[in-house]
């Protein structure tokens, strides 16, 4: 399942560490930011529930760069 | 931000001509250099908490304490460079956001066709609710002047369409009652009332607008590898600073008897991790991409995404489907030849025995009959793959098809010596006579396959599934230099493949087509161009490149954008990745300063958006 979130965040650098950090992130297949439409493209493992992987994705994403956001 | 930056700029200058000592003068220097660096300050110590150590605002702060350490410990008070530093990247970074900033929104004023409201008639009075919430078969009214907000059919009027937003042509599109309609035309003259046949998501204008938006997800290899680099490049150089501080002054105390030097070689250390940051590049490469996807689609060219634009840049190898593509795909009914019935009669038959099928062909022959069908009268009706249909109408067995038809059925034809399709008629067994349908060329066909041999196209193939003598006729008469006629659709796929084995792995091969039934050549392609793709959902579906209005000139345009784009992208890459190693071999030799570092990293950044957002011109091109 792909589900897209919009996002905040003001350096493109950092956009691709939160595409890393998401990716590592348990229960998410695939992971994709998009910085100039400020999205994130996230794509789940079979039978993971979307709302408590993003839950972690977004405090994977706040390790790495602190200032960034995801509108869950 | 602007306001933090003024302060600590002015209090920098002014600070230069009060003369101040010791402890007071440190303190006089914190107070810009906290205006402008708190934040990155406080940035650093969180990214040490998280253990960030390659954080850029980290980097950033060790460079500039650094420096003030550097300066208190050499009695030096030049606390200017630290606070300099900390100004001159929080000017890069505001440039930054707001070149960026300013390029989302010039890109979505590009793509400004998403219309607001929708006007609903209630008890005689209009009303405007919000696209989303109209429903299926809603009867909407347009005002002249307005956009057309969901795709429908028109009930009552006419008018004249302004299609521009949608297909880069500027030649308004006339509509009357019973025309189908896209959303994302303006209507510039009558008033129109919509039967809306779909529901606002699903219009055109949404699919378009998710397209555009959503391109720059599919990353190109140039962005995945800017991102690797910019992995890579940020330790790299920050385990370099540390080895310049450590290593040259240890040999030099150990091996050379030499006093160490360790304010130089830290100093020069300091200055390599002002260059470490990779933002340069890392920002300009995708702002490229999404520049060049946001001009193109002005153009009515939509790329789904950068990796495309990639591919369709490289593109050596073009090859169109023949109809609807090269040609109007508009048949006409030429003529009727030894008929052994009235024309009128024969040409009934064929309509009714072609009367289920979509083909074009069947279509301009139920054109030139001109009657209603009536259906009732048909029955059994096979189509044969590649060959025609056979039928019985009003009992009689009815074959329409070409010479392969003819052939398995037995039945003896009469050739024709007219260029064009020809539909031969055999009815209960006995042939009567045949229908002469033709194509007619597109104006600009010719003219494109001249653009693209100017712009470097090396092979231009035309495939068909029509007759040899029309193929070759076309082809010679528009420059293309290899045909391929009489293929079933299956065979197209074929053809191509064998196209992509026979060519080089960094020659891209191009197939365009109308969308209509070569769906899976178009998949098959390195990259597939769908045209004419106003309004249909399997052609938007189906390709990577999808052109809006059908110019075949547009192939060229797409192939020449895309060019432009990746070179800017390449300019991009070797010119960041280049003054970034120089300025570090400078700053290694000792020949650069923290200062010079921090200009070339702005600079480079600054110069590298702007010509990352030149992508967006493409209108001469």
């Amino acid at each position: 399942m792909k589900k897209t979130y919009k996002i905040d965040v003001d350096c493109a650098n950092c956009a691709n560490k939160m595409e890393e950090a998401a990716k590592k992130t348990p229960g998410v297949k695939d992971a994709t930011v998009n910085f100039m439409a400020l999205k994130m493209i996230v794509e789940f493992e079979e039978g993971q529930e979307p709302k408590s992987v993003m839950q972690q994705v977004l405090k994977n994403c706040k390790k790495v760069e602190d200032d960034c956001e995801i509108f869950l | 931000m602007l306001i933090r930056i003024i302060i600590a700029a002015v209090l920098l200058t002014a600070l230069q001509f009060i003369p101040a000592d010791g402890a007071l003068r440190l303190i006089l220097y914190l107070i810009p250099y906290l205006v402008i660096g708190y934040d990155i300050l406080l940035k650093a110590f969180k990214g040490i908490k998280n253990h960030q150590v390659f954080d850029e605002s980290f980097l950033m702060a060790v460079a500039t304490i650094g420096a003030i350490a550097l300066a208190l410990h050499e009695r030096s008070g030049d606390y200017t460079e630290a606070v300099a530093v900390m100004l001159f990247y929080q000017i890069g970074e505001l440039f930054q956001s707001y070149a960026v900033g300013k390029s989302r929104r010039n890109i979505s004023d590009l793509m400004d066709i998403r219309p607001d409201y929708a006007n609903v008639e209630q008890d005689g009075k209009l009303e405007q609710v919000d696209p989303d919430e109209v429903e299926i078969g809603t009867v909407i009214v347009v005002q002249p002047g307005e956009k057309v907000p969901i795709d429908g059919v028109v009930l009552e009027g006419a008018s004249s369409l302004n299609t521009s937003a949608l297909t880069g042509e500027s030649l308004p599109r006339d509509v009357k009652e019973g025309d189908e309609i896209i959303s994302g035309c303006i209507n510039m003259s009558g008033l129109l009332k919509i039967r809306t046949t779909k529901e606002f998501g699903e219009s055109t204008v949404s699919k378009i607008l998710d397209l555009v938006e959503n391109a720059s997800s599919r990353k190109s290899k140039s962005e995945e590898f800017i991102a690797k680099f910019a992995r890579i490049y940020t330790p790299a150089v920050c385990y370099a600073a540390l080895a310049l501080a450590v290593l040259p002054p240890l040999v030099r105390i150990l091996g050379l008897g030499l006093p160490g030097d360790w304010d130089n070689w830290i100093g020069r250390a300091l200055t390599f991790l002002v260059i470490s940051c990779p933002c340069a590049l890392v920002i300009s490469i995708p702002l490229s991409f999404f520049a060049g996807i946001g001009g193109a689609s002005a153009a009515g060219v939509l790329v789904k995404g950068s990796n495309y634009m990639e591919t369709l840049s490289k593109t050596k190898i073009v090859v169109f489907d023949k109809t609807g593509t090269l040609t109007q795909g508009v048949f006409e009914v030429n003529g009727i030849h030894h008929s052994e019935l009235e024309d009128e009669k024969l040409l009934e038959y064929a309509a009714l025995a072609e009367s289920a099928s979509s083909h074009p062909i069947s279509k301009s022959i139920q054109k030139a009959y001109g009657k209603e069908i009536d259906r009732s009268r048909v029955t059994d009706i096979q189509e044969i793959s590649g060959g025609g249909v056979t039928a019985k109408v009003d009992g009689n067995t009815v074959a329409a098809g070409n010479d392969k038809l003819m052939k398995q059925l037995g039945i003896e034809y009469i050739s024709c010596h007219s260029v064009g399709t020809i539909v031969h008629m055999a009815i209960n067994g006995s042939y009567a006579g045949h229908i002469v349908i033709s194509d007619v060329v597109k104006p600009h066909s010719k003219e494109a396959v001249q653009a693209l041999k100017t712009a470097g196209i090396r092979k231009t193939v035309m495939l068909t599934g029509d007759r040899r003598e029309v193929a070759e006729k076309v082809a010679a008469d528009l420059g293309v230099d290899e045909v391929c006629s009489e293929l079933l659709p299956a065979d197209k796929v074929e053809k191509v493949e064998e196209l992509i084995q026979k060519k080089s792995e960094k020659e891209k091969l191009a197939f365009v087509g109308d969308g209509i039934n070569d769906a899976p050549v178009l998949g098959r392609a390195d990259i597939g161009i769908a045209m004419g793709a106003m309004g249909s959902d399997a052609a938007i579906e189906a390709a990577d490149v999808v052109l809006m209005d059908d110019d075949p000139l547009k192939i060229a345009k797409a192939i020449k954008i895309s060019r432009k784009c990746l070179r800017i992208v390449y300019q991009n890459i070797v010119f960041a990745i280049g003054i970034k190693l120089l300025f570090l071999a400078l700053g290694a030799f000792g020949i650069a300063n923290m200062w010079m570092a921090i200009f070339a990293d702005v600079g480079v950044m600054i110069i590298a958006v702007l010509n990352a957002i030149r992508a967006l011109f493409v209108k001469n091109l």
